[in-house]
Order: C-alpha cells, then sequence, then structure tokens
C-alpha cells in the first residue's frame, strides 16, 4: 500500500514539475506548482513527518503560493501567452547541465542509500515513531527546536523580521 | 523506499535546474527555485528516518529561509516590473559586458 501510495504521489511530483517548467502561463506553472508541492507533502506522510506535511500545504502550498498568484495578477502577467522558453545554445547548456546534476546527484545518493544507511535505520525509525507516540507529531519537533537549536530558533526570526521590512522597502513606489 | 525517494529528490531538483536555466520569466525562473529548494526538503526527510529528527528541523529552517526569500525576491521582482515594464530575464542587462 505505501509503495502504491509511493509512486502515485511521485508521479505527480514529477509530472507538476515538469508542468512548471514547461507550460506557457505563469498561472499554469503556479498550479503544476501547487500540485507538486501536494504530493511532496503526502510522500512526507508516509516518511511519518506529518507535522511538516501540515505546514508544507499551510505555509508553502498555501501562503507562499498565494504570494507568487498575487504578483502575477498584480503585474497583469497572466495572459502573456508567448512562450518564453530558451532555445538553441540555452536548452543545451541547460540539458548538460542538468544531466551533469543528475548524475552526480544519482550517484551519490544511490551509493549512499546502498552502503550507508542501511544499518541502523530500522532503529533510529522505531525511536522516531516511539518519540511521535510519545510527544505528538509537533511535540517532538519542538522540543529539540526550543532547547538545542533555540539560537537558530531566534535567528529565524530575526532573518523574518529583515525580510518584511526588505520587501516593504523594495515594493513601495518611489515618492 | 528511501533510495526511491532520494532519486525523486535528484530528479526534482534537476527539474529545477533546467527551469532557471530555460525559462525567461523571472517569476517562473523563481518558482523552479522553490522547486529545488523544496527537492532538499524531500531529501532531508527521506533521511530523518535514518539519522534522527534533526533532518525534519532543517527542513523547518529551510521553510523558513524559503518563505523569507520569496517575500523578498517577489518584493524585487516587482520593483524590476515598475522599471522596466517586463519580467523577462533578457531585458536585465544592465550589468552585462
Amino acid at each position: 500500500m505505501t509503495e502504491i501510495l509511493f509512486v502515485l504521489f511521485a508521479v505527480v511530483a514529477l509530472g507538476g514539475a515538469f508542468g512548471v517548467v514547461l507550460s506557457r502561463t505563469p498561472v499554469a506553472s503556479l498550479l503544476f506548482m501547487v500540485a507538486t508541492l501536494a504530493s511532496v507533502a503526502g510522500i512526507y506522510v508516509l516518511f511519518e513527518a506529518h507535522f511538516l506535511a501540515a505546514i508544507q500545504v499551510l505555509v508553502y502550498a498555501g501562503a507562499i503560493m498565494v504570494l507568487f498568484l498575487f504578483v502575477i495578477m498584480l503585474l497583469n502577467l497572466g495572459h502573456d501567452y508567448r512562450a518564453d522558453l530558451k532555445y538553441g545554445l540555452w536548452s543545451l547548456l541547460g540539458l548538460v547541465v542538468a544531466g551533469l546534476t543528475a548524475g552526480v546527484l544519482g550517484q551519490a545518493f544511490w551509493g549512499a542509500s546502498d552502503t550507508g544507511f542501511r544499518g541502523d535505520g530500522a532503529a533510529v525509525a522505531a525511536a522516531l515513531d516511539a518519540a511521535v507516540r510519545e510527544q505528538g507529531a509537533a511535540g517532538v519537533i519542538a522540543e529539540p527546536l526550543f532547547t538545542d537549536y533555540v539560537v537558530a530558533f531566534e535567528l529565524m526570526g530575526l532573518l523574518l523580521l529583515v525580510a518584511i521590512v526588505a520587501a516593504v522597502v523594495l515594493a513601495k513606489p518611489k515618492t | 523506499m528511501l533510495a526511491y525517494a532520494l532519486l525523486l529528490s535528484a530528479a526534482l531538483f534537476v527539474i529545477g535546474t533546467l527551469g532557471v536555466i530555460v525559462r525567461r520569466n523571472a517569476i517562473i525562473i523563481f518558482l523552479s527555485i522553490e522547486l529545488q529548494l523544496n527537492a532538499v526538503n524531500l531529501a532531508f526527510v527521506a533521511l530523518s528516518r535514518y539519522t534522527g529528527i534533526e533532518g525534519q528541523l532543517f527542513v523547518f529552517f529551510v521553510m523558513t529561509v524559503a518563505a523569507a526569500e520569496a517575500a523578498v525576491g517577489l518584493a524585487i521582482i516587482i520593483s524590476i516590473f515598475r522599471h522596466y515594464k517586463t519580467v523577462n530575464v533578457d531585458r536585465f542587462n544592465l550589468l552585462k559586458w
């Protein structure tokens, strides 16, 4: 059952990703991106990361994609039907770079999963599941977030504040 | 399932790279960068089953940085659009030699 769901989500995610790159209108790209994000959230659930799946749907597919949609509609780009794919040398360069990246990542990931992570994987997964049963899906993330990683957490808050101020200053019309 | 999730993550990252290179619309380029970030998140979540909860924590951090980056980047795109009346990156050639 898990494998069938994984294949289903993977196919939707890959199809959505190709749709993002290849579709002609920005709004269609955006909707393909929402499909990709939702199916990646599904894969998070298959990996027992329920809290992250909820955050993915709420923050990514919800808030950030709506921000993109607002900007597309604000700039009135919705009916710019002229395809803006680069052809010729650029598409060749794109395929070369994509092929090299795929080779490096595939080799690294395939080798890593063959050798490195088979050993104690089951023990770590069992410990994670026990922690989720004890503390809940949010608690198991919140506990290290507010103890070991609290400095990084506070810096993230600062980063968001800086981003808000920067966005307001940049997007404000010159008077 | 770990190996397949990592391969899916690599495939999503590569497609995002392709989008950054072959598209001209600045918003689509930005969307492709989000796709790449998401591919990395998928790898983190898949590996968190084998290395502990830190993988999921880093996904949390990446999502926050992505949200900040989206806000600032879209503000820059709006600002550029106001100046050039287009979001085609071939027109932004002020820094080309």
